[in-house]
């Protein structure tokens, strides 16, 4: 048997025996992670233990991001009610509406220990493998019993390991790269796994959240990053530890991606897109919503309109986020551009709050899915991929590579964009087209063949 | 007798209940009612208590909303056999008490509004064109399923299951 892959190491070293893949154990949690969509269950689930406190006031972490501010009366009772309970659990973790995305802050404030286990509300807890924490999303009544005892139960996952060579081209970005992974691995080819990036390590704290958080997307319990900064020295997999899978990325070949509607595996290169009208841009999110991310869309927009018929929607994963984008001008770049800059938080990633999709619509963005009805209407299509095409897109109107429109001379650049407005034209509802085109792709993707069923049982 | 309601492979928790009917947004006593309301508008309608969900590989997957359990568990839903379940969507149900049974495949024998029986003492989904054959659920599992979810579990013995 080979060493411990760092899913391994984790969970061997927080329940105090050695561990591989498959095995059970009951572990410890260093923190657990609340968001307001789930609380009342996330109550009822304490009350129903029969349990009046949570184990340990400082280690719980509560956030009112999902539908922030408030949309209609019944969440902001809801809200209401999450504040007393805050108030009379004593938690002093508690970050209101505006504060920005839970797993944006539950890293960027330093709440994810590396090496130690975080249980989270929400699917994309695995977020915080960005700093080597195994994190994982769970269901209020799980959430309730982590909140009881201290302690969740876990089967041990299988690990596929991915590896990143190179550097992404100029208009490539991280978000290129994971959608490459989700592409190769599809939505459950790394059921009950830990995705484990190898040549990640020494990205920007918010490129690995990109990363570890989009593994949900693959159906991951957790995903974690090796070697970052963060993470203590014994936090490394062996050189022989047993992966189920094994899939190498050459970001310096990498195309911009783009994922096709309804499915975020669904994904192609940019080019073969090309054309693909849009209705509506929205940055932001845990996977794309930091100040880098704005300030690729800046880098594109700059001294430029977006399109008329075109509305885009800035969300800035948190205060932090905003305040940095604030302070270098990128919000006014973007403003200036047409942009409307929304409260930080979730916002309309899962159409709750700001602008939700009307029937018919298509929405470019920069968010981790793209189910049916995910941001408003069932009707409505989205598409999936990096702040350069959500640019471009929000310019021109239509889907584009956006490497042509980085670093052109205005002139050229005016010349680029008034040849895609002509070529989307001025028609209403954009999605007839793009719903057949969507087809065609889609219809030449290649087949999986065999799904990759990865671990021994579904108990977990 | 139950009815089976059969969907295919990769069915999200979205479709199950779609995020903007979340019990938060339209009360405790309503989200249930939104059931498959995009997929299957028939559903909350016409489904009845002890009715079996059929599917294919991934059911459940996408969000980890455990209301799209609780909804289901509303409606009285006797169990799910699918070829493969999400993991979050397979602990949500354990832990609500809602049987969750993997088969080999079960959409080749199982159609839409068949009348089965959900027969887990045997280990069999009996089915108008054969039974299919059910994996044994795991034993930490079962322990937690037999008390009626992990809460009951837990109010009862104190602690999980042991592990080894
Ligand atoms: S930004 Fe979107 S994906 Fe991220 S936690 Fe919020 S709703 Fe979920």
């Amino acid at each position: 048997m080979g060493g411990p892959t760092l899913a391994e190491l984790i969970l061997s070293r927080v329940s105090g025996r050695d561990v591989r893949a498959g095995e059970l154990v009951i572990a410890p949690v260093s923190r657990v992670m609340v968001h307001d969509s789930v609380i009342d269950a996330v109550m009822s689930g304490l009350r129903a233990l029969g349990r009046e406190k949570v184990w340990d006031t400082s280690r719980v972490c509560v956030f009112v991001d999902h539908a922030a501010p408030a949309p209609t009366p019944v969440v902001a009772d809801s809200h209401r009610v999450l504040r007393g309970w805050v108030r009379d659990q004593g938690i002093a973790t508690f970050y209101d509406a505006g504060e920005g995305v839970c797993h944006q802050i539950m890293v960027e404030e330093g709440y994810c220990e590396p090496g130690t286990v975080i249980v989270g509300s929400d699917s994309h807890s695995n977020s915080y493998g960005a700093v080597g924490t195994f994190g994982a999303g769970m269901g209020a009544t799980d959430i309730a019993v982590a909140l009881a005892l201290g302690r969740t139960w876990l089967r041990v996952p299988a690990s596929i390991k991915v590896t990143f060579t190179g550097r992404p081209r100029r208009g490539v970005t991280i978000k290129d790269a994971i959608m490459r992974v989700v592409r190769e691995i599809g939505t459950d080819g790394a059921r009950y796994a830990c995705v484990e990036f190898h040549g990640a390590g020494e990205l920007p704290q918010g490129d690995r959240i990109t990363l570890a958080g989009m593994t949900t997307e693959m159906g991951a319990k957790a995903g974690i990053v090796v070697g970052t900064p963060e993470a203590p020295e014994w936090l490394r997999p062996s050189a022989d530890a047993a992966y189920v899978r094994e899939v190498t990325v050459d970001l310096s070949t990498l195309e911009p991606q783009i994922a096709i509607p309804p499915r975020v595996d669904q994904v192609s290169d940019v080019s073969e897109a090309r054309g693909i009208p849009v209705d509506v841009v929205f940055l932001g999110s845990c996977t794309n919503g930091r100040v880098v991310d704005m300030r690729q869309a800046a880098e594109v927009l700059r001294g430029r309109r977006i399109h008329p018929r075109v509305r885009l929607e800035v969300v800035p994963s948190s205060r932090r986020q905003f305040e940095d984008a604030m302070a270098d001008g990128t919000l006014g770049v973007l403003s200036a551009a047409g942009a409307v800059i929304g409260t930080s938080g979730c916002g309309p990633c899962l159409g709750r709050t700001g602008g939700v999709l009307a029937g018919e619509e298509v929405c470019f963005s920069t968010a981790n899915r793209n189910y049916r009805g995910r941001m408003g209407s069932p009707d409505a299509s989205i598409y999936l991929g990096s702040p350069y095409v959500a640019a471009v897109a929000a310019l021109t109107g239509v889907i584009d590579d956006p490497r042509p429109y980085l670093d052109a001379s205005d002139a050229a650049l005016d010349a680029l964009v008034a040849r895609r407005r002509e070529e989307r034209g001025d028609r209403g509802a954009a999605s007839a087209r793009s719903g057949d085109r969507a087809r065609e792709l889609v219809a030449a993707m290649p087949l999986r063949s065999e799904p990759w069923v990865v671990g021994m049982e579904v108990e977990d | 007798m139950a009815r089976a309601w059969v969907f295919g492979d990769d069915l999200d928790t979205d479709q199950i209940v779609p995020g903007r009917y979340a019990p938060f947004m339209v009360g405790q006593d309503r989200f249930h009612t939104y059931a498959f309301c995009d997929a299957r508008p028939d559903f909350a309608k016409d489904v009845r208590e002890g009715d079996v969900l059929v599917g294919g590989e991934n059911f459940g997957c996408g969000s980890s909303r455990e209301y799209a359990v609780a909804a289901l568990k509303k409606h009285g839903i006797g169990g799910i056999v699918a070829k493969s379940f999400a993991r979050i969507f397979f602990r949500n149900c354990v832990n609500l008490g809602i049987p969750v049974v993997e088969a080999p495949d079960p959409l080749a024998v199982v159609r839409d509004a068949d009348e089965v029986t959900l027969d887990l003492a045997a280990g069999l989904l009996r089915a108008p064109r054969g039974d299919v054959q059910l994996r044994p659920v795991p034993a930490f599992a079962r322990q937690i399923l037999t008390a009626g979810g992990v809460v009951a579990y837990l109010r009862e013995h104190g602690d999980f299951p042991s592990v080894s």
